[in-house]
């Protein structure tokens, strides 16, 4: 899963050998050509066209949706698809197409915020694991490693239900179990830099251990970490949606398409499997965007 | 060979202890009181504070941690709060309910996984490939309760030709165990699909392109004998590793499946543990499939070192 990370940087590294500092920093950051890339291939076209059009539902949600995804319409309960109320009904007569439309709301504010901290912490666990070395290297190193052997769900999956699924746990509790990941994924890519020229010649230039991690290898890894952002926002998407599947994730009766399919998929045997069938393919879409999305850039970065 | 064991015996110690502070950490110690969750808000404090002095949760963490895995290394795992017995008999039916599960999941993905694998390496940059990598990622991130429902709702709902509960009923005969198992068993494979199938790609591609394979091809030997012999037996060790470490991701898929499909499985023990709040059933569950977990990565490195004789003499093997 992390090995993706480790393979773009391999390039930069060996072309860009005996550059200076300044050089390869603005190679890496300010050359245009791998957005240009990017915005060429399909996939990632695709992809980002569904994460825009969920992010539009997500902040205008309220005012797009053709109903109040709250608003209870006891006369016309599990209704069928119609002209109306094109996904139909629930039980408790809510309109279906305007519970996904707000949905993407509460998914869409968890998930990368709980990646931004899980990268940041991580990347910072990992350039001081990589860049320092040594005994700290090892004990660390360890200690991910024997953190990364545990079921990451399930690890999750306890700590939400001892500390009650609320948003704010929900971010945290997500992000620190993306941490150890990262910071693995950051090690391997600082030791591919370590031992390369610029590095040296920043030494010998007497910057302090900040301005070389922050300054020079941090701006190199950085195809690495984006990689492995995309990858884990991905993961997210699919961890916080199960969670509220499960009850341990966004709570009803805010519209959330993980609770609903939990409060509705009983009916599917009743036949009403459009309360079901709309939020988990509103689910199915967001994920595999973002698949895309991070297919595209790891093509991208690698070719 | 033996520093590799060593240094995967001490990971696997470093693990199962990392395990056992989470799970005490979070199970007995974030929860708060045990008394008050069990006797409810209208009980008095004294009866709380009674109770808590039964169960032994009034003491210090370090000796309350030191008798819980001392009763854990004695094969106690504690008793259900909702059950009021010990937790052990449910757990240990659970496991096996899962184990059949996963080993129906498996032996369905890791053929589909290692040939689609192989022919997108084979036909490596082409729209095959491109195909089978892209679904396979696609499906791999795709909630099993997502692809489960879509799965209820055509083969159980509309088509009518497979049962929508995993639960055979008491007595059923392998056969009807094994049908109802088939449904539940395909949102894991899909999800597994993808990792295996892309660890089996990278593996053939590296070794089309090595030397080995390069020599074997000069000397005129049949594509066929030169994929068979040289191919895959080198491209399919990685796989194995894989294959052990999606266990993981295996098991947090069996609480969603089991749940769905109403399967008396550990996952669906743990949801019921976890909707009760019934702490030691919880910490059991988690502390077993843990244990599994662990114990299916040692003994995918011990294959790994069976299989790939280059690794018995390489020393500090990563």
């Amino acid at each position: 899963m992390t090995d993706i990370a480790a393979d773009p940087l391999e390039p930069s590294g060996t072309t860009l050998g005996p550059a200076s500092a300044a050089a390869v920093a603005v190679a890496a950051r300010g050359t245009p050509a791998p957005w240009r890339l990017l915005a060429r291939k399909p996939t990632f076209l695709a992809g980002a066209a569904v994460i825009v059009f969920w992010i539009v539902c997500a902040i205008f949600g309220h005012a797009i949706a053709p109903y109040n995804p709250l608003a209870q319409q006891l006369l016309a309960t599990n209704a069928a698809p119609s002209g109306a109320h094109w996904f139909g009904t629930d039980p408790l007569g809510r309109d279906v197409l305007s519970r996904v439309i707000v949905g993407a709301r509460s998914i869409l504010i968890i998930c990368p915020l709980a990646t931004i901290l899980g990268t940041v912490l991580g990347t910072a666990f990992g350039l001081a694991m990589g860049y320092f070395g040594g005994t700290f290297d090892l004990i660390s190193g360890r200690i991910v490693e024997a953190v990364l052997a545990l079921p990451s769900f399930i690890v999750a999956f306890l700590f939400l239900v001892a500390l009650g699924p609320t948003t704010i746990n929900l971010i945290i509790v997500i992000g620190l179990v993306f941490t150890p990941l990262i910071a693995r994924t950051v090690r391997a890519a600082v030791l591919a830099e370590r031992h390369l020229d610029y590095l040296s010649a920043a030494r010998l230039l007497g910057e302090n251990r900040s301005r070389i991690m922050f300054g020079e290898i941090l701006p190199n890894v950085m195809p690495a970490i984006l990689v492995e952002f995309t990858v884990r926002l991905g993961y997210a998407v699919f961890t916080v949606a199960t969670l509220s599947f499960l009850g341990f994730g966004v709570q009803p009766p805010t519209p959330d398409w993980g609770a609903d399919i939990a409060a509705n998929y009983g009916n599917l045997t009743a036949g009403y499997w459009w309360q079901v069938l709309f939020p988990a393919l509103a689910i199915a879409s967001l994920v595999v965007a973002v698949i895309l999305i991070t297919d595209a850039i790891e093509q991208v970065l690698s070719s | 060979m033996a520093t590799f064991l060593l240094k995967r015996l001490g990971l696997m110690v470093l693990t199962l202890f990392i395990l056992s502070l989470i799970v005490f950490f979070a199970g007995q110690v974030l929860p708060g009181d045990p008394g008050r969750a069990i006797l409810g808000n209208l009980a008095s404090q004294s009866a709380v504070q009674a109770l808590d002095h039964q169960l032994g949760v009034d003491r210090p963490l370090i000796t309350q941690y030191l008798s819980w895995i001392g009763g854990l290394l004695h094969g106690n795992l504690g008793k259900s709060y909702t059950y009021q017995s010990a937790v052990e008999p449910f757990v240990r039916a659970a496991l096996i309910n899962s184990l059949k599960l996963a080993a129906l999941a498996f032996v369905i993905v890791v053929p589909l996984g290692i040939i689609g694998g192989v022919i997108a390496a084979l036909y490596n940059g082409r729209s095959v490939d491109r195909a089978i990598s892209v679904t396979g990622l696609s499906l791999s991130t795709v909630p099993e309760f997502v692809s489960g429902i879509v799965l209820i709702v055509v083969f159980g709902v509309e088509l009518k030709v497979l049962p929508v509960t995993a639960a055979a009923g008491a007595g059923a005969s392998p056969g009807s165990q094994f049908k109802h198992l088939i449904l539940p068993a395909i949102p894991l494979v899909l999800i597994l699909f993808g990792y295996i199938a892309r660890m089996a790609r990278a593996g053939t591609i590296e070794a089309l392109n090595s030397d080995y394979t390069r020599t074997a091809i000069l000397k005129g030997l049949p594509r066929a004998t030169v994929i068979r012999r040289h191919v895959l037996r080198n491209s399919l060790l990685p796989t194995i590793t894989v294959i052990a470490t999606q266990t993981g991701y295996l098991i947090g898929g069996l609480v969603v499946v089991e749940t769905l499909f109403n399967y008396q499985g550990i996952g669906n023990l743990i949801f019921k543990a976890a909707q009760a709040k019934d702490f030691p059933m919880l910490e059991a569950g988690i502390l077993v499939i843990g244990v599994v977990y662990v114990l299916a990565t040692l003994i995918a490195d011990l294959l790994l070192i069976a299989l790939n004789p280059r690794l018995r003499t390489e020393v500090g093997h990563d």
